[in-house]
């Protein structure tokens, strides 16, 4: 998915000279070549997101269309309220890529879990929030944030779906792609936990449940069209998301559905516990242990779907 | 009008704007009248007909609770009307207690929270080089502000990528939101920090408008390295009761206080 977006950003660099990274200084054997190809466009402001969001503001005042650059919490939660204040208040083209999602450095440790970012960055206005699920949605998104008005937050996840797309996808904030159509459930997910639904939805299969699989890249805005068809047609909906349950993907639906009146046959949320992940471990097996894998999406569906089982 | 006139007018335009808006900061504008008197009056190449015109130089109020004393600056320059500044603090008002950009021409920064104007600010300069354009950013901060662990992260990085284009102004009135800065968080040797740190410093009493011209001039400024200007200023200047007095970080100047401020600034 990193790849996806380096690949996209070199020909972003290369079409307009008043594109920009900065990094804080983070990216080791990622940025050589654009440093090299670009070294005009290309800053490692040193450990410091605080200056690094200001510097970007700074740029963005003047015409830049700056993508800041960290891992995990780094370029959201330490520089918050520069966030807030310099780049989302100025209405700054600004686009803010965390490389490392959840659990995706579930190995480092608590300070390494990204599992609050989404909501934290969905509630500051003039934000975009993006989690790709592919390296396809994590190519598209970077090119659709580039001309979008305000501040894109981009999490890009270490697990990635292969996905592909048919002639007929196209990619559009906040359109969520369809990755398999299905007339008994949906499931909705955001980011590279898709994987998890996928491998649920091939096991609801072998129990005759058909799932329709949405990967809801864009959480802000909502796709609202997206979430309506999925409750009329099949009836029951299913969020997942490797993040806090306060105020993700989940919150975002379900105050999509009151605010507009939408009833889903029933609603489960299988997200994280409103706890530190203290747990160390691969980004595989700490969804197991903290139930967000495809068992548990599994499991879930089929007690609703299908209790006589 | 002169300087001198134009920071009389500033700190006029102050007390009136406090005292309709019952807000706070006195003592902190009085204490950067001469400073922003200097800058729009005499230092910045600036066009209030063409605020956004690129070759200007640019202006960051860091210690954004001093922002009455840009409107007024801005007022009286020509940014916006005179009568605005009636509605400082007011229900709706587009002039609001710390500095806001939006519906005003002539701010480059919303700011408030402190710590967030210089990294902005080099930004801006680093933009400038890039570009290879000539004008110049400044950015005025507090002394207290530069408690703030942000602003060392872009002194580092502002000497690093040798912005001559910047220049820093400290308001150094060495009285903070509580206490001194010296019983807060002691800053000195405060001129060393910024040497060390790869700046050129030059102090200066910040209310002498003759030597503050001198420092902020072009000449003054040494290739290849940031500038900061430590100005020695007194909090509440120019209002014998405010003066040195942290009280009038926070309070409004009613009735008696008012009129004596008024009477005491008058021309």
């Amino acid at each position: 998915m990193r790849d996806a977006f380096i690949a996209e950003l070199s020909s972003l660099l290369r079409s307009d000279n008043h594109v920009m990274i900065l990094t804080g200084d983070l990216g080791y054997g990622v940025f050589e070549t654009i440093e090299k190809e670009f070294p005009a466009q290309y800053l490692n402001v040193g450990v410091a997101e605080q200056n690094m969001i200001g510097i970007a503001s700074g740029l963005a005042l003047e015409g830049f269309k700056v993508f800041v650059y960290s891992i995990g919490n780094f370029p959201t939660l330490r520089c918050l309220e520069q966030i807030r204040n310099d780049a989302c208040y100025h209405n700054l083209n600004i686009n803010i890529v965390a490389s490392g999602g959840g659990f995706s450095y579930g190995a480092l440790g608590m300070s390494h879990h990204a599992t609050e970012d989404l909501a934290v960055m969905r509630a500051i206005p003039n934000t975009t929030v993006i989690a790709p699920s592919s390296p396809w949605e994590a190519k598209y998104a970077t090119h659709a944030l580039l001309n979008r008005k305000g501040v894109g937050y981009l999490r890009l996840d270490k697990s990635a779906y292969p996905f592909k797309p048919h002639n007929d996808t196209h990619f559009e904030i906040p359109h969520a792609t369809q990755v398999q159509d299905g007339k008994d459930v949906t499931i909705i997910t955001t980011g590279g936990i898709l994987t998890e639904a996928i491998r649920a939805a091939s096991m609801l299969n072998e129990a005759h449940i058909q799932a329709r699989i949405l990967s809801m890249h864009t959480i802000k805005p909502i796709d609202g069209l997206a979430l309506r068809s999925a409750i009329q047609e099949t009836g029951g909906i299913v969020v997942v998301e490797e993040h806090s349950r306060i105020g993700g993907l989940g919150s975002a639906i379900s105050e999509y559905c009151m605010q507009h009146a939408l009833s889903p046959g029933f609603f489960k949320h299988i997200a994280l516990n409103d706890t530190f992940s203290s747990v160390v471990g691969t980004q595989e097996f700490l969804r197991k242990h903290y139930h967000i894998d495809a068992n548990s999406i599994y499991n879930h569906v089929v007690d609703n779907v299908r209790p006589d089982l | 009008m002169n300087t001198r006139e134009l920071a009389q007018k500033i700190r006029l335009d102050a007390i009136n704007m406090v005292n309709t808006g019952k807000s706070s900061h006195i003592g902190s504008v009085l204490s950067v009248a001469d400073i922003l008197a200097v800058l729009y009056g005499s230092v910045m190449t600036h066009d209030p007909e063409l605020p956004t015109k690129a070759d200007r130089d640019r202006f960051i109020l860091s210690k954004g609770h001093a922002g009455a004393g840009v409107y007024a600056a801005l007022a009286e320059t020509g940014y916006i009307s005179k009568k605005i500044l009636a509605q400082h603090c007011q229900n709706n008002s587009p002039l609001s207690g710390h500095v806001s950009h939006l519906g005003i021409p002539g701010v480059e920064l919303s700011t408030g929270s402190l710590g967030h104007g210089l990294p902005v600010g080099a930004g801006m300069a680093y933009a400038a080089r890039i570009q290879f354009a000539k004008h110049r950013i400044f950015v005025l901060l507090s002394d207290g502000e530069c408690d703030e662990g942000s602003n060392w992260e872009a002194i580092l990085f502002s000497s690093h990528h040798k912005l001559d284009n910047l220049t820093v102004i400290i308001d150094y009135n060495k009285l903070q939101s509580m206490k001194s800065t010296q019983q807060t968080l002691g800053l000195e040797p405060f001129s060393d920090k910024w040497v060390s740190f790869g700046w050129s410093v030059l102090e200066v009493d910040g209310h002498n408008h003759s030597l503050l011209e001198k420092a902020l001039h072009s000449d003054a400024t040494i290739p290849g390295k940031p500038t900061c200007i430590i100005a020695h200023t007194t909090k509440g200047k120019g209002v014998s009761y405010m003066e040195n007095s942290v009280a009038w970080h926070y309070k409004t100047p009613l009735d008696e206080d008012y009129k004596m401020a008024l009477a005491e600034l008058k021309p």
